[in-house]
């Protein structure tokens, strides 16, 4: 991780707008509160909480070796996955002030990893080539405009010694690369921690990664083994820094490439064509009746697309404000100057187990002791990405622990959380924040459980009814709403005065 | 060999290559979907002895997956629920639905209720239900979700999120029967094969939630094949796997469906089921 110590805000971060950005937001949220479908049910979670307790107590695991296999293949897929996407999204960031490859990377971001595998599974079946593709498509998007903001952040002044002759591509390679390689590297090595989670997520649809035999564990009650998954996956996260040696990449992703699953009987690559000139156009399109395809847009506008929409944005936004809150709430738990250098290892335990239980875990719980409205997903969506940014803002403040502006009078405890870290961390945070609203907004997708229709839910049921048509729709209706975020929440950004190096680069 | 493919795949350049006489098949059985690669890799040796060829089995996580494993021809045979087979032989023409379980011919879906809900098993489905909060299984299951919201609109003469103040999808039988017993949901529609096992493993409390109607019986869960396999395997190997399917008699293997043995069925037994799609608007015309 990168120091961040150039933000500072001294450097014209004015506290006025800092917050007028949020009093926007936490109105936003409190009007959405007024409109989104909370409600709490009374419910007898007990019998099955103290399973679910019981199981994470005690995990259990009748077979060794495939548990084994499981992780391989998790790290297996996202190893490669990052290995292919992150020159891919640097050779796209050389290009990225031209506005197509822009809309271009938004466009592969704006769509869910499970439903990119979706996609790509009625292409290439089940196989590697699936799972690897679901993760390096979004990820080459995310790498593009993550470096690319890295570059802006550069001094130009080294770029001027290249003859204005020599093109985009040698300055790039010769001023910006090097000078930016540290946050290049940095950003890559936090990419591969969220590549190992979609990873493990994309067992949900049937890669053979730790989330296949998660989910059957979860969803067939059989929670010690359920709770010797999770245990496996915190363990393989937490120890990401002690096993990803640079040197030792190489073997690694020969290791990988030997690991990836073999595809079983699949013969038929002709179908890419179908799919794309027929799958995913509604029959009446087709045919070309004109008259039925506008009744057949207007139905999905009317019972899907636009219900879809308003519970999305609304859930969104009160996820947002509430994973600020779980922020600012956790964050000094984890920091070695609030929490101190022992007791801050609860605190960063803590904020691994948030930020690595899937959602869909979380939603359950929450489903089971609350009932079943937006309030389970809000709490989801809020602890998984609160913990994701707290983890973020806690290593921000270790890394400036003794930077050039701590002084040996710098108050303690409550005062310093209050009157130094805070301030300091806080443009960081909110531009975390405005960066995970377009995950949130895509991660909405978990609500189906909860008999919340947002947009998500109808790309799923879409699929489930072989009804690409729908789905096709929905995702380029999602993906619009997406690109709108992004744009809205760059300016948000500006607005907050955070563009700044450094933090930046570990959005995810 | 097996290197250079997942190179392949990896460079992205081809789908991986099939091996061309690989007879492979797919399954997502009601219940206990853990250790599916041994339980079905019995199956697949069993089918390997009886058809000359090599046989496989993969695990598909939904039906949304095996429908589509079974479109692009990556397995040619699947067992399907009742919804999901007649989806794939839409999709497929000239495939066909060979044998079903025994217990498929007459399949049944529990509606189960919680006991706070105040709602008595019945004859019918009564008004008591309006407002309540209630969950289907998954969404492209034909006895968590088909049935039971064919059956909603038949008695109500509405959609079920106009009946309920809240419909969900709790994704497996299993999650129902575990969200109703703990009051998340106050009612739910559960395969009544599951609901029995669970309730002879002590994992129902009867005080907490209990069945309050059955629906008619319908038929459910099949052997679906493609129509090109005999081009493929030789003449007559349709037959072959039909024949094999209907003397499969070894209690291990059945277990793993579970079903007590297979008999022979055929895509207009499941006529049925494709209208009462099309009825609901889960099919188009």
């Amino acid at each position: 991780m990168i120091a961040l110590s150039g933000l500072l805000p001294s450097r014209g971060s004015s506290a006025r707008t800092l917050n007028g950005v949020c009093l926007l937001m936490i109105g936003g949220a409190l009007l959405a509160l007024i409109g989104a479908d909370i409600q709490l049910y009374s419910v007898d979670p007990w019998q099955e909480l103290s399973r679910i307790g019981l199981g994470l107590l005690q995990p259990g695991w009748r077979d060794f070796p495939t548990l084994l296999e499981a992780v391989g293949q998790t790290v297996a897929f996202a190893l490669l996955a990052v290995a292919l996407a992150a020159p891919l999204g640097l050779l796209l960031a050389t290009v990225f002030h031209w506005l197509p490859v822009r809309l271009l990377c938004a466009a592969l971001r704006s769509v869910h990893e499970l439903f990119w595998g979706l996609i790509f599974m009625q292409l290439y079946g089940l196989s590697a080539t699936t799972g690897l593709l679901a993760i390096l498509v979004p990820f080459t998007g995310v790498f593009a405009k993550v470096f690319a903001e890295i570059f802006e952040q550069q001094s130009p002044e080294p770029a001027r010694t290249v003859p204005p002759a020599a093109g985009g591509l040698k300055r790039h390679l010769y001023t910006l690369i090097p000078q930016s390689w540290p946050a290049l590297v940095s950003y890559t090595r936090y990419r591969f921690e969220c590549a190992l989670r979609s990873s493990a997520i994309l067992g949900f649809i049937g890669l053979p990664t730790l989330g296949f035999h998660l989910e059957t564990a979860f969803k067939q009650g059989q929670y010690s083994e359920a709770g010797a998954l999770l245990w496996a996956f915190l363990l393989l996260i937490a120890s990401i820094r002690f096993w990803l040696r640079p040197r030792l990449i190489p073997l690694y992703l020969l290791a990988a490439l030997w690991l990836l699953p073999e595809t079983i009987g699949f013969s038929n690559g002709g179908y890419l064509w179908q799919f794309i000139s027929s799958d995913i156009w509604p029959a009446a399109v087709r045919a070309g009746e004109w008259g039925a395809a506008l009744d057949w847009y207007a139905m999905m506008f009317n019972e899907q697309l636009w219900p879809g929409l308003v519970q999305t944005l609304l859930l969104t936004q009160i996820a947002l404000v509430l994973s600020g809150v779980v922020v600012l709430a956790t964050y000094p738990f984890a920091s070695r100057a609030l929490a101190g250098p022992v007791l801050r290892w609860p605190g960063r335990f803590l904020l691994l187990v948030l930020r690595s239980t899937p959602e869909m875990v979380l939603a359950f719980v929450f489903l089971l002791l609350f009932g079943p409205s937006g309030l389970p997903a809000v709490l989801a969506l809020a602890l998984h990405n609160g913990g994701l940014i707290a983890f973020l803002v806690a290593n921000d403040s270790d890394a400036e622990r003794n930077g050039p502006h701590a002084r040996p009078d710098d108050p303690k405890g409550l005062m310093r959380y209050a009157y130094i870290e805070t301030p300091r961390r806080f443009p960081a945070l909110l531009a975390l924040l405005f960066y995970r609203w377009e995950v949130i907004l895509r991660e909405s997708a978990i609500m189906g459980i909860l008999g919340i229709a947002t947009l998500g839910f109808y790309i799923d049921s879409a699929f489930e009814e072989i009804r690409y048509d729908r789905a096709f729709l929905l995702i380029a209706v999602t993906a619009l709403l997406n690109m709108l975020v992004d744009s809205l929440s760059r300016r948000l950004r500006r607005l907050a005065r955070s563009d700044r190096a450094g933090l930046l680069s570990r959005r995810h | 060999m097996s290197f250079l493919r997942r190179f392949l795949a990896l460079a992205l350049l081809l789908p991986a290559l099939a091996r061309a006489d690989t007879f492979v098949f797919t399954a997502i059985p009601d219940e206990d979907e853990s250790r599916l690669q041994q339980r079905f890799g019995k199956v697949a040796d069993y089918l390997s002895d009886r058809l000359g060829v090599e046989v496989q089995y993969i695990p598909v996580k939904s039906y949304a997956a095996a429908i589509t494993a079974f479109r692009n021809n990556q397995v040619q045979l699947a067992w399907f629920g009742g919804l999901s087979g007649v989806q794939a032989r839409r999709l497929v023409p000239g495939s066909e639905a060979l044998a079903q379980g025994y217990e498929d011919q007459f399949f049944k879906t529990y509606f189960i209720a919680h006991a706070s809900a105040g709602v008595e098993p019945a004859d019918q489905l009564s008004d008591s239900l309006r407002g309540k909060t209630f969950t289907f299984g998954s969404k492209g299951s034909t006895s968590g979700r088909l049935m039971p919201e064919f059956h909603l609109r038949e008695q109500f003469g509405e959609a079920p999120q106009k009946i309920f103040s809240r419909v969900g999808f709790s994704g497996d039988h299993s999650r129902t029967i575990a969200q109703v017993q703990s009051g998340a949901y106050q009612i739910g529609a559960v395969n009544y094969s599951v609901w029995e096992s669970e309730l002879a493993q002590g994992k129902i409390d009867p005080d907490k939630v209990r069945v309050i109607w059955t629906t008619p019986s319908y038929p459910d869960y099949q052997w679906t094949i493609r129509g090109d396999v005999d081009g493929r395997f030789g003449d007559g190997f349709k037959e072959r796997v039909r024949r094999a399917m209907l003397e499969l008699n070894d209690p291990e293997l059945l277990a793993s469906f579970p079903r007590q043995r297979f008999v022979p069925a055929s895509n207009s037994d499941y006529a049925p089921i494709e209208a009462t799609a099309k009825a609901i608007g889960l099919l188009d015309d």
